[in-house]
């Protein structure tokens, strides 16, 4: 779901291909049949945006029938959890939970704890100041958690628990109540999936989940570019773990990722609200020094793993600031900047707009094309004093200036633009050594094949000696604000001589995995980290990449001549593990549930975990342990408790913390939606950010008035030939051949209605931007019944813009900035457009054109922002009013 | 030329009296074609890389010969992709190598409406410059409860995702010490 693997993916594809033809069965279920769904034994189609009414009633249709994998929920899910008094569902509350403030859009959490938990964090919040604050902190923290859920104080002892999972009370019975008007007959009215095809759907996932079997699920961009998209995980992941599908082989929940190293970038940020390995970057007021963030992080007393996160923050401070971290001044953490509130890329350009950002760096990203409301991206960047381009080749967000679709209307006139642009070409992948993180986690090594030529250089280099030359120009400051970079450990290994040598991208590697500050002797992985100095780690969940002093990364013994997890291929966080949580693989006895399935067990006559994987849990606890009272951190998990990163030591079908928009997964409707919502008064999530803005129109949805000027789904994706926003294949020969031309697919039905020709022109419309593009009738797009009225779906590839050898219009200027609140991701995979045929219109003809139909729809500065729609709250527009 | 070799050069014949009777193989083969060598043949040496498209992470084989990159192709040895690439790690080649790849740094400055040319060791210098001048511009010690910032809100920064490990970590620890947090990479997206 929410992927196309076989296009974007194709080579990753070669082995769901295997699986089928061992007899595995394929099941594709997406808005348009793909290049996926024409190998998959069974295609289900989906109105764009409605997967978690899709899920909810795959989760409904288990939890009625009962055929979840009891005895794993009841052993590795907070199942059997009691939730406090004072929780309210959206059954109650018409689409909210408790705790909803209209005002700020937002919901205080204290009513979503477990029974006793609850009264532990009233404690400790109590503790705290900077009562003002606790907005902002809540608007991050959650994503800052990362990977690492959340703190919570108390072992599992604490909480009360219902192990017959009866109680009303209990998270089992909480999720059955919330589920439970997601029916077929639901499923068929929201997301115009036909009953039958529905219910082939819920008797293959169920029929092949227990001990023998287990079902994986694929997911890609389709499910995170949305207003709700981290309840889509979430959905997605209670059904998985319903059924028994975490932790154990064949089963799992897989992000398919887009960019060579994108992993990567995730688990050593380059994210305003992260540092290296899901570590939170401190927020104002509630982290004002070392003690306050790490007891907010994690409970001194919690268990698993992730209560040594002050090792690791220690250790990533060694490694920052070298010698001149000590324990008297906290280890330098005061020399880190604050957060407090969204710093996003979205929320950035919109600051350039605004006048309120000087300088900019593009990093081999094309936001011009590549980012969601194009325009705004690219008159963000005409309001700059410079922009640096780092890239390959020349992009249209390096370009903009002189022949962006601007300067045609007259928006950008470059005698006018004062941006200073500075474009330094890049070194490419074979020009420089390093490592890429792919999509299931693993690092793998280049190495550099050839030196680059001219002025192209790497990012290791640049950044290398920018950070060099400022610190020799702040050397002698005495401004404080300076002594961060002043007490920075820049002593990275370089190779080559000269002013400017290259940097040794194995020597950051080797630091990134850490060693012993006195010996410099390698760490072997994360346990090995200390919180008092004596290590320095760059990115904990790295930890081991590096171990022995070999490069892991680097190794490629061939997979015929390895084990079946060829464990000898490049290196995998955590610890070269394949699968995440692989306890689960095995009954609570330590048994694996089958011969069939097996991955790791227990081994009593060695008294430890064995198996075909590395043992993702404390090698010598047995699975009968039950900790003692007192036990903190791996000491304190039971040997049953599978999910070691979680404060409780199970796997979260209700999340009393981590999530801003509810415990659990609702159906809300996209911000730009045919439909009303069928199942709430609640429309569209009520937390997501809206960024009311004259120069972020959104296109009016019920219960507004005018939707029929946008009468259908718009939804985008990539295609194989391409990549992302076309820097790296639309100036490549033999790709612009295969794909020569932005196109959009059209249902004979709607090319009908609107007048559409196979192979003529027609230009999509919405109220930000009109896009051309050659008319592709086909029923791969096939009209779906909503409710009782048909609605029709187009879709285009995104990956053309002005530069290149195949031009076309910018798809993603059809979007405008919606994001969900957890992780500020914007909602890009459904909107709302028209269809007109033939070619646009141009210059002053296409602004006039977009304010008439604007106009038309009624569309104002606060369409789109009264973000609540339930009864009993208030209902708001949440408007900026910079604008 | 004899008889007999006028008879091997038509591939009908070739294809009736060989060890290729579907004509598919051997029998199909001009001999120029026979007298072809791969390019890999020739290379130098061989590197061993990644694809720098998709995070699927197929492994390849970077052949260079007179330090130039001659052909890319899968490495049958990884355990994720078996030797095989798509049409976009296929033509990795033309990525490397094409002429739309930039070798000069190009500056534009305000209001102009060309590039120009801008010595790399002087682009570094005015880059710092600027750098410097955004983040004292840009800065912020506290905010309007008193709570500590110490942080610049002059400059930002976008990408991450087509880069190395190495690079995002350089990135992040550097801007985080001059107190920039507007780091931002494709993951947001």
């Amino acid at each position: 779901m929410g992927s196309n693997m076989a296009e974007a993916h194709p080579v990753g594809f070669q082995w769901v291909v295997e699986a089928k033809s061992r007899g595995a069965r394929v099941i594709h279920i997406d808005p348009r049949f793909t290049r996926t769904s024409a190998l998959a034994d069974t295609f289900v189609p989906l109105r764009a945006g409605t997967d978690i009414a899709f899920l909810g009633g795959v989760i409904n249709h288990v939890l009625t029938h009962d055929l979840d994998f009891r005895e794993y929920v009841r052993a590795y899910t907070n199942a059997a959890f009691l939730v406090a008094e004072g929780f309210e569902d959206t059954e109650d509350l018409d689409g909210l939970f408790s705790g909803y403030d209209a005002e700020t859009g937002t919901y205080g959490r204290d009513l979503w704890q477990y029974e006793s938990a609850e009264q532990a964090r009233t404690e400790r919040e109590g503790g705290e100041g900077g009562g003002d604050s606790a907005m902002d902190q809540e608007r991050t923290s959650p994503m800052g958690h990362g990977a690492a859920g959340a703190p919570l104080s108390g072992t599992t002892g604490d909480i009360a628990q219902d192990p017959t999972l009866q109680h009303p009370r209990c998270v089992f019975q909480i999720l059955k109540r919330h589920f439970s008007r997601y029916t077929p007959e639901m499923v068929e009215r929201i997301c115009g999936t036909l009953p039958g095809q529905f219910r082939e759907v819920c008797e293959a996932w169920t029929a092949n989940s227990n001990r023998e079997r287990t079902t994986a699920l694929v997911y890609s961009v389709g499910w995170t570019q949305h207003s709700v998209g981290a309840q889509y995980i979430r959905a997605g992941s209670i059904l998985q773990l319903l059924l028994g599908n975490i932790g154990r082989p064949g089963g799992g929940v897989f992000a398919l990722r887009g960019h060579a190293s994108i992993q990567g970038s995730t688990d050593i940020p380059t994210l305003f609200n992260l540092l290296p390995g899901y570590l939170p970057m401190p927020t104002a007021g509630s982290h004002e020094d070392l003690p306050t963030y790490l007891d907010d992080l994690r409970s001194p007393t919690q268990k698993g793993y992730w209560a040594g996160a002050d090792a690791y923050l220690v250790s990533l401070l060694k490694e920052y600031f070298g010698d001149n971290a000590t324990e008297g001044n906290g280890y330098g953490f005061d020399w880190l900047p604050r957060i407090n509130g969204d710093h996003g890329t979205y929320r950035t350009v919109m600051d350039m707009v605004d006048g309120k950002v000087f300088g900019y760096f593009l990093l081999g990203q094309n936001p011009a094309v590549g980012s969601a409301h194009g325009k705004l991206q690219r008159l963000g960047m005409a309001n700059l004093d410079w922009l640096v381009v780092r890239d390959l080749a020349m992009i249209e967000s390096a370009t903009f200036w002189k022949d962006s679709p601007e300067v045609e209307t007259g928006e950008i006139v470059p005698e006018m633009c004062r941006t200073e642009v500075f474009f330094f070409p890049a070194a490419s992948h074979v020009e420089k050594e390093g490592t890429f993180t792919q999509t299931q986690r693993m690092l793998q090594w280049r190495e550099k094949a050839v030196e680059p030529v001219g002025d192209q250089r790497s990012e290791l280099w640049f950044f290398y000696h920018l950070g060099r030359m400022i610190r020799e120009r702040l050397a002698g400051s005495t401004d404080p604000r300076d002594e961060p970079v002043q007490k920075l450990d820049w002593s990275y290994a370089v190779q080559g001589g000269g002013a400017w040598p290259e940097p040794s991208a194995q020597d950051v590697l080797r630091r990134i995995n850490g060693y012993r500050t006195d010996t410099g002797e390698p760490v072997g992985g994360y346990t090995e980290l200390a919180a008092d100095g004596s290590t320095a780690c760059g990115c904990w969940i790295y930890s081991g990449v590096f171990a022995d002093g070999v490069n892991q990364a680097a190794r490629r013994v061939a997979h015929a001549e390895q084990g079946p997890y060829d464990a000898e291929w490049g290196w995998t966080w955590p610890s070269n593990r394949r699968v995440l949580y692989n306890r689960a693989s095995a009954d609570p006895e330590g048994r694996p549930w089958s011969e069939r399935k097996k991955l790791v067990w227990w081994d009593a006559e060695q008294g430890e975990w064995t198996g075909d994987d590395v043992p993702d849990f404390p090698k010598k606890t047995p699975p009968g342990f039950v900790p003692p009272e007192d036990a903190t951190g791996p000491d304190a998990l039971r040997g049953d408790d599978a999910f070691i990163m979680q404060a409780d030591g199970k796997a979260w079908l209700f999340a009393p913390h981590g999530m801003l928009d509810g415990p659990l997964p609702t159906h809300y409707e996209p911000h730009e939606s045919p439909a009303r919502n069928l199942l709430y008064g609640q429309q569209g999530n009520p937390t997501r950010k809206v960024y009311g803005r004259l120069d972020n129109p959104s296109n009016p949805s019920p219960p507004e008035a005018h939707r029929e000027v946008f009468p259908f789904v718009l939804t985008a994706a990539r295609l194989t030939e391409h990549h992302t926003a076309g820097g790296m294949s639309r100036q490549l020969p033999y790709l612009a051949e295969l794909q020569p031309e932005l196109f959009v697919e059209v249902s004979p039905e709607l090319a009908r209605i609107r007048g559409l020709s196979h192979l003529g022109y027609a230009h999509v419309v919405t109220s930000r931007a009109a896009v051309e593009a050659r008319v592709v009738v086909t029923d791969r797009m096939a009209p779906l019944r909503i409710d009782g009225e048909v609605v029709h779906q187009v879709w285009l590839p995104y990956h053309w813009g002005g530069s290149g050898l195949v031009t076309g219009d910018v798809v993603n200027d059809l979007l405008g900035v919606v994001t969900d609140a957890n992780v500020f991701i914007q909602e890009s995979k459904v909107a709302t457009c028209d269809v007109r045929p033939g070619h646009r219109p141009r210059g002053a003809a296409l602004t006039a054109m977009l304010a008439e139909t604007r106009a038309r729809a009624g569309v104002t500065i606060e369409t789109g922002t009264t973000i609540a729609t339930a009864a009993g709250v208030p209902h708001l527009q949440h408007t900026e009013e910079s604008s | 030329m004899g008889v007999q070799r006028w008879l091997e050069s038509w591939p009908v014949y070739r294809q009736l009296t060989g060890s290729d009777p579907l004509g598919r193989g051997a029998a199909a083969e001009s001999p120029s074609y026979t007298a072809m060598r791969p390019r890999t043949e020739t290379a130098d040496r061989v590197a061993g890389s990644v694809c720098p498209f998709c995070a699927v992470g197929c492994a390849q084989r970077v052949y260079v010969r007179d330090e130039k990159v001659i052909q890319i192709e899968g490495d049958p040895d990884s355990p994720i992709s078996r030797g095989r690439l798509c049409p976009k790690g296929s033509a990795s080649l033309q990525l490397v190598t094409g002429p739309q790849r930039q070798e000069k740094v190009r500056y534009r400055a305000p209001y102009a409406t060309e590039w120009t040319d801008l010595d790399l060791d002087t682009a570094m210098e005015m880059v710092v410059d600027r750098m410097l001048d955004a983040r004292e511009r840009g800065w912020q010690e506290s905010d309007e409860h008193g709570n500590r910032l110490a942080r610049t809100m002059g400059m930002a920064s976008l990408g991450g995702a087509t880069l190395d490990n190495e690079e995002n970590y350089l990135i992040k620890k550097l801007f985080t010490a001059l107190g920039a947090i507007q780091i931002e990479n494709q993951a947001r997206i």
